[in-house]
């Protein structure tokens, strides 16, 4: 059956991983390519990164994590339950190359987001390093999955429940400054840790792609709710990207318009703390 | 009193259609008319002169057989006239409603010259409802099947058009919609008020039955590509996927929260149903101080839904005078009685933002008209240091749109002009790839639904003998 849910397993407390039923989009997506989604007919059109495919199946799996009614909607879905709608693959693929050395770093949630590009590169040819890190130890996903496609895999935690006590932007640093000659760095997570990354990278002119999140409505083009600014120029993030140049990012402009429905995301979950910032 | 039946015709006054009070619609999301009622319409009917060579009927770009439907009206066959209106228009009931007939057919009502123009288009309204509420919607006999097929990409007018047409004649079609829903701008760019929702689906239903595959949730040039569909078998593929890219004023300040392209803020209200929030999951800025940029029917469409949506004060800013205002009569009249305030030879140069990125304020600079420019309306000329600011917290930015690149950057071969629209035969809609046809907004650049529906008719005929050739 079309769009029907085959499994939604919980990674994490707040993670899960589900593998739904779409044939034509399992059949033609690349890296880096994302689905936007709605539960039911009064849902939001959300939109989530394929995180792998198996065209064989027909089937695709997307990871999120429960920031609001929606995805905690998401989360109760059971295997045999059917999606209203799915439509993909949307976006530009991510360009992949044999760059020669690469690092892909990946926070939070945003390690999902990470996987398949961190895949694909894998494939191309490039000797891969992954950073990956969280809030805490229970809530890091896909691992074993990142250790079986890297030739590095490196994990920080804020609280230091586990690897490194910090953040992945310092682990990254020191890459640097023990001198590995890196070619290229992708960053996908919250805002705040791409905006550090990049920081960490501009001083060594490191070329430095992150895959940006803003709020959409049709991801065709058509709305404009994802604008975001590159270079000091208006993009789109669901058809000129969702991957920008990272130094050229303006990362305070993302976070405000994440934002924007703030008090309605609070009126929907009907609780008290707004989760849209952690995003 | 004369016996002369054409006097006795010009004494019935044009007949006015009922709506609700500005006070209270401007609180509601309801449709504004309530249509004629049976009585009315009788009336109205009896008014048409019946001209023996109407020029009504080439002011149509679908050409309605306008004096035919109406004299059925006048003689009480009400669903034997939206029958005559099906033979050449599929969508009757969106046409009553949508289309500038004070610009087409009403125009050049030969009762114009001395009065008021036969009503037409809320004749036609009311035949259409009449036939859908009473549930004797007949399906036209179709032509023995082709075996061939066509695939339309976009189910606007356009699509739905077209679709109906190639059905009719034995083809059999698929429609590729890139939203969940199918209508296209009938669903997420008119509003309730406007064009009841309920009233775009009994046209899609309509024309499921007819034959017609729908396939919502396609973006044809993400994935599949028009060759895809080319080499999946079908024998010809129409693009009616309108001009959906928003334009913005490229001014500081344009990306400040609570600044919407009129498609964002209208697809968020009209497809996603935001008006109903909490109900319905998706949000929606509810501006006090809503300025909405534009002077077209999108204009009015934001502007009177920003104030259902409970705006005090919402704007129109628009950088020409009222003379100027491409927006339909009615648009205009209707938005003027619910309260919006109009601010002409207004132009915006910078958006000021506040706490939280959100937009407090619109820098404006006034204009003064020069001479006419290349559209033949007089140019807007800024006057120098007249900058002032209008205190906003929410802005829509509806000053037009531009073509999505979608199809034409995955379509090798197919001719775009300067501005990206594809370029097609005025007469055929063919384009410069074989078995590849185009029409309305993506072709036009901003055309309205009827001439949308005219495109597509076109198309469906030239279709039809392409396929023949096959």
């Amino acid at each position: 059956m079309l769009n029907e849910v085959i499994e939604n397993t919980k990674l994490s407390d707040i993670v899960v991983r589900m593998v739904i039923e779409a044939p034509d989009i399992a059949d033609t997506r690349k890296a880096g390519q994302f689905v936007v989604l709605m539960i039911d007919e009064k849902g939001e059109r959300i939109p989530l990164t394929i995180v792998d495919s198996d065209a064989a199946k027909g089937t695709l799996a997307i990871i999120y994590q429960v920031v609001g009614k929606t995805t905690a909607q998401l989360a109760e879905m059971r295997a045999g339950d059917r999606l209203f709608s799915v439509l993909g693959p949307l976006g530009r693929p991510t360009e992949i190359e044999n760059f020669g050395t690469v690092v892909s770093v990946g926070g939070g949630v945003g390690i999902g987001v990470a996987y398949p590009i961190t895949k694909a590169l894998k494939e191309a040819g490039n000797k891969v390093i992954s950073i990956i890190g969280a809030r805490t130890k229970n809530i890091l996903i896909l691992e074993e999955e990142l250790k079986a496609i890297s030739d590095k895999l490196l994990i920080s935690t804020d609280d230091g429940s586990y690897g490194h006590h910090g953040f992945v932007s310092d682990i990254l640093q020191n890459l640097i400054t023990s001198g590995e000659k890196i070619d290229r760095v992708y960053a996908i997570g919250p805002v705040p840790m791409m905006r550090v990354v990049c920081e960490v990278t501009r001083p060594h002119k490191i070329p430095t792609v992150v895959s940006l999140n803003p709020i959409m409505v049709d991801a065709t083009g058509m709305c404009g709710a994802c604008r975001v600014a590159v270079g000091g120029k208006t993009q789109f993030a669901c058809v000129d990207g969702p991957e920008f140049d990272g130094h050229e990012v303006d990362f305070a402009l993302l976070a405000t318009r994440l934002r924007m429905y703030c008090d309605q995301e609070k009126q929907a979950t009907e609780s008290t703390r707004c989760t849209c910032h952690e995003r | 009193m004369s016996d002369n039946p054409t006097k006795k015709k010009e004494k019935i006054p044009r007949q006015p259609m009922a709506e609700q009070e500005p006070q209270v619609r401007r609180h509601n999301f309801d449709e504004v008319p309530f249509g004629y009622s049976d009585e009315v319409a009788l009336l109205e009917a009896q008014r048409c002169l019946q001209c023996k060579k109407p020029p009504c009927m080439a002011g149509c770009p679908v050409e309605i057989d306008i004096p035919g439907f109406i004299k059925l009206v006048a003689e009480g066959d009400f669903i034997g006239g939206a029958r005559k209106i099906k033979e050449t228009n599929t969508l009757p009931a969106i046409c009553g409603r949508v289309c500038p007939q004070e610009t087409q057919c009403e125009v050049v009502c030969v009762l114009a010259k001395k009065g008021d123009p036969v009503a037409i288009g809320r004749l036609e309204r009311f035949v259409a409802d009449y036939e859908r509420k009473s549930g004797d919607i007949q399906i036209p006999k179709k032509a023995s099947s082709s075996g061939k097929r066509a695939a339309v990409v976009g189910s606007g007018p356009a699509g739905l058009t077209i679709a109906g047409d190639l059905v009719k004649m034995g083809h059999a079609v698929t429609i590729f919609e890139g939203l969940h829903k199918p209508g296209g701008v009938l669903i997420y760019g008119i509003p309730e008020f406007r064009l009841p929702k309920a009233i775009v689906d009994a046209e899609v239903d309509y024309l499921k039955k007819l034959g017609a595959e729908i396939r919502p949730n396609v973006v044809i040039g993400r994935g599949k590509t028009v060759d895809d569909l080319l080499a999946e078998g079908y024998d010809a593929v129409f693009l009616g996927v309108g001009a959906g890219a928003p334009v913005f004023m490229n001014i500081p300040g344009e990306n400040l929260s609570g600044i919407y392209s009129a498609n964002e803020y209208l697809t968020r209200s009209n497809l996603m149903k935001a008006y109903r929030f909490p109900d319905y999951d998706t949000p929606i800025a509810l501006g006090k101080n809503v300025a909405v940029l534009g002077g077209g029917n999108v204009a009015m469409d934001s502007v009177r839904t920003a104030l259902r949506l409970g705006a005090d004060n919402a704007y129109i800013v628009y950088r020409r005078s009222k003379t100027e205002l491409p927006a339909r009569i009615e648009e205009i009249h209707h938005a003027e009685e619910e309260g919006v305030q109009f601010k002409f030879l207004t132009n915006p140069v910078e958006f000021i933002g506040g706490e939280k990125g959100w937009v407090t304020g619109m820098k404006c600079i006034q204009m003064e008209l020069g001479e006419p420019d290349d559209s033949g309306r007089r140019r807007p000329i800024p006057i120098k240091g007249s900058e002032f600011v209008i205190d906003v917290d929410m802005v829509v930015v509806a000053i037009g749109t531009q073509a999505n690149p979608v199809v034409p950057a995955t379509t090798p071969g197919l001719e775009t002009n300067r501005w990206g629209y594809i370029v097609a035969d005025p007469q055929t809609g063919a384009t410069s790839r074989k078995g590849v046809y185009a029409g309305g907004d993506i072709v036009r650049g901003s055309a309205t639904v009827i001439e949308a529906m005219g495109d597509a008719k076109r198309a469906a005929r030239a279709i039809n003998e392409y396929l023949k050739t096959l």
